[in-house]
C-alpha cells in the first residue's frame, strides 16, 4: 500500500516539464534557408538543441520572440507565420496570411503581431496567442495601387511604422485600440525606401533610401514635425556601383553619439552623429556592408558584406573609428548575432553549411555547428528590445 | 539522318555551348540565392519580380538577357556582366524558362 503510493507520487511529479526543466532566457534559433526548417539552439551550451522542418520559403525569414522568451515567430517569405514553442520543440501555431512577405515584428505589450507584406502590398496585425487576424491595413498609394511594405518596427505607445517602397512614405499605425487602428501617414519622404530600423530608446524611425541619396528621419517625440531628410548630399554626384544585395539596417548599430550605417551601392559604412545626424566619416570597408552590428557594449561594429565580397567580415573600433580586424569565416558570411552582452558572435556562413562562434574579445573561433544553408540567427535576448 | 542535320543546325542557332557542369552548379546556386535575395528563393517574386515560366513567357530571351548582364539603370536590377558572361546570362534564361521538373 505504501510502495502503490509512491508509485502514485512519482507519476503525479513526473511531468515532462518538470523532469528536465529548461529556461529560454539562452535559447536562439537558426534559419536554414534552403529546406525552410528552423533550428533551436543554447548559445550557453553551443549547442542545437531541436529542429522543427519544413516551413516553406524562409529565404530571407526573420523572427521576434514573445515577451516570455518561450516562442519565436517566423515570418517566412511565402507570407507564411509560425508560432514555434521553444520549449516543446514544437509549432505551436501556423498560417499563411499573405503571398509574398518580409518581415514582422512585436507590439509593446506582446499581445499584437505585425506583419509587413509586399503582396498584397500592406501590413496585418494578429494576436500572438491565437494567430487570428484582427486588423488589415493595405499599402494603398496614387488611388488605388498597393505598395510593397518594407522597415516595419515597433515602436513604444502601441506603435507599428513602417515604410512603403513604391510609394515613398511612412506610415505611423497605433494599436492602442486594436478595434480601431489609427493611422498617420507622412508623404514624400524619399524614392523607393528599402529598410528601415528605430533607435534602441525607440525614439527615431530611420529609412534607408534606395532611389535617391540621404535617409527619411522621423522623431516619433515630435511626430508633427514630419520627416526630414538627413546626409541628403552624401554620394550625390559620384557613381553608385551596382548593389548585388539590399543592405540592412535592423542591427542600428550606435556607439556613444554615433550611429554606424551601411552607405548603398559604396564600400563604406558611414559614422553620423546621432544629436544633429551629421556625417563624421566614411570608413572605407572591403565590399558592400549589408549588415552593420555593434557589439552590446557599443566596442565593435561588425560587418558582413553583400555578393562577391561575401567570404569576409570586418571589425571597426569604435574608439578610434577604424577597421580594427578582417575575419574570413568562410563562405557567404550572411548574418551575425552577438549573446546577450556581447562575448560572443554568431556567424552563419551559408554555402558552408555552417554557423561558427567568436570569442569577441580575441576573435578566436569557439566552435562551428553544421547547419544546412544557414541564415538569419535570432536570440530570445531580442524579445526584450525595441524595434526587434 | 534528316533528324540528325537539324538538330545540329538548332544547335549552331543557339551560339555558345551551356557552361561546364561545375559552372552550371555555380549558377544554380547564384541564381537560388543571390538573385533569390531579390527574386525570391522560388522565383516567385520579392523585391523584383517573379521569374517563372510564366512571368517570362513574352519577353524574348534576348531582352532578358540583356536585363541580366546590363541590369536595368533606375531600378534595383543590377548588371551581372562582371561575373556571368553572355552565353552564361542565355544559359540563366533558358533554364529560368524552362526550369527541370
Ligand atoms: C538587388 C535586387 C536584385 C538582384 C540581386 C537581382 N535582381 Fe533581377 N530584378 C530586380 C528588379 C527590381 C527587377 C525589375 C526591374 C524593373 O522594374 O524593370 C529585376 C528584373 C529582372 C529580370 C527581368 C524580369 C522581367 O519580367 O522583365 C530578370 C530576367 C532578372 N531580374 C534576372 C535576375 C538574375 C538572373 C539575377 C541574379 C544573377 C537577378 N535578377 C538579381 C532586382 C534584382
Amino acid at each position: 500500500m505504501k510502495y502503490r503510493f509512491l508509485i502514485l507520487l512519482s507519476l503525479f511529479f513526473i511531468d515532462p516539464v518538470a523532469a528536465d526543466v529548461c529556461a529560454t532566457g539562452d535559447l536562439g534559433v537558426v534559419i536554414e534557408r534552403e529546406p525552410g526548417n528552423v533550428l533551436i539552439i543554447n548559445t550557453t551550451q553551443h549547442k542545437q538543441l531541436g529542429k522543427i522542418e519544413k516551413l516553406g520559403d524562409l529565404s530571407h525569414a526573420s523572427v521576434v520572440f514573445s515577451r516570455d522568451q518561450r516562442y519565436a515567430y517566423v515570418f517566412g517569405r511565402d507570407g507564411g507565420l509560425t508560432k514555434i514553442d521553444l520549449l516543446t520543440d514544437s509549432v505551436a501555431k501556423r498560417i499563411l496570411q499573405a503571398g509574398n512577405s518580409i518581415g514582422g515584428a512585436i507590439s509593446q505589450d506582446g499581445k499584437l503581431i505585425a506583419v509587413s507584406n509586399y503582396t498584397p502590398g500592406g501590413v496585418k496585425i494578429f494576436s500572438a496567442e491565437s494567430l487570428e487576424q484582427i486588423a488589415d491595413i493595405p499599402a494603398v498609394y496614387d488611388d488605388g495601387k498597393l505598395s510593397k511594405v518594407i522597415g516595419l518596427v515597433d515602436a513604444p505607445g502601441q506603435r507599428f511604422v513602417f515604410s512603403l517602397f513604391d510609394a515613398g512614405e511612412i506610415w505611423l499605425l497605433d494599436m492602442r485600440t486594436p478595434a480601431a487602428p489609427a493611422l498617420q501617414k507622412f508623404k514624400n519622404i524619399g524614392k523607393q525606401p528599402y529598410d528601415a530600423l528605430i533607435t534602441p530608446d525607440g525614439r527615431f524611425y530611420i529609412a534607408g533610401l534606395f532611389g535617391e541619396s540621404g535617409l527619411a528621419l522621423l522623431d516619433l517625440w515630435s511626430p508633427e514635425s514630419g520627416v526630414k531628410k538627413i546626409l541628403p548630399a552624401y554620394g550625390q554626384h559620384d557613381e553608385k556601383l551596382p548593389v548585388y544585395k539590399m543592405p540592412h539596417l535592423e542591427g542600428w548599430a550606435i556607439a556613444g553619439d554615433y550611429a554606424f550605417i551601411p552607405a548603398v551601392g559604396r564600400h563604406e559604412v558611414l559614422v553620423i552623429t546621432t544629436d544633429t545626424w551629421k556625417l563624421v566619416k566614411a570608413i572605407p570597408v572591403a565590399g558592400q556592408p549589408v549588415f552593420v552590428m555593434a557589439r552590446p557594449d557599443g566596442r565593435q561594429i561588425w560587418v558582413n558584406f553583400a555578393f562577391p565580397d561575401n567570404q569576409q567580415l570586418q571589425i571597426i573600433d569604435a574608439k578610434d573609428l577604424t577597421i580594427e580586424n578582417t575575419l574570413k569565416p568562410g563562405k557567404a558570411v550572411l548574418h551575425m548575432e552577438f549573446t546577450p552582452r556581447g562575448e560572443e558572435v554568431w556567424v552563419s556562413l551559408r554555402d558552408d553549411n555552417q554557423v561558427v562562434i567568436y570569442d569577441t574579445a580575441t576573435l578566436a573561433e569557439v566552435k562551428r555547428l553544421p547547419a544546412q544553408t544557414p541564415s538569419g540567427i535570432f536570440f530570445s535576448a531580442r524579445a526584450h528590445k525595441i524595434g526587434l | 539522318m534528316k533528324i540528325f542535320i537539324l538538330s545540329a543546325m538548332l544547335s549552331s542557332a543557339v551560339a555558345a555551348p551551356p557552361p561546364e557542369p561545375a559552372r552550371q552548379q555555380a549558377l544554380r546556386n547564384l541564381l537560388k540565392h543571390d538573385c533569390g535575395a531579390c527574386h525570391g528563393l522560388t522565383l516567385k517574386g520579392g523585391l523584383g519580380p517573379g521569374l517563372r515560366p510564366a512571368d517570362l513567357a513574352d519577353k524574348s530571351n534576348e531582352f532578358l538577357t540583356a536585363t541580366i548582364l546590363r541590369g536595368r539603370p533606375g531600378t534595383a536590377m543590377p548588371p551581372w556582366n562582371r561575373f556571368i558572361d553572355k552565353s552564361e546570362a542565355a544559359w540563366l534564361v533558358e533554364i529560368l524558362k524552362n526550369p527541370q521538373p
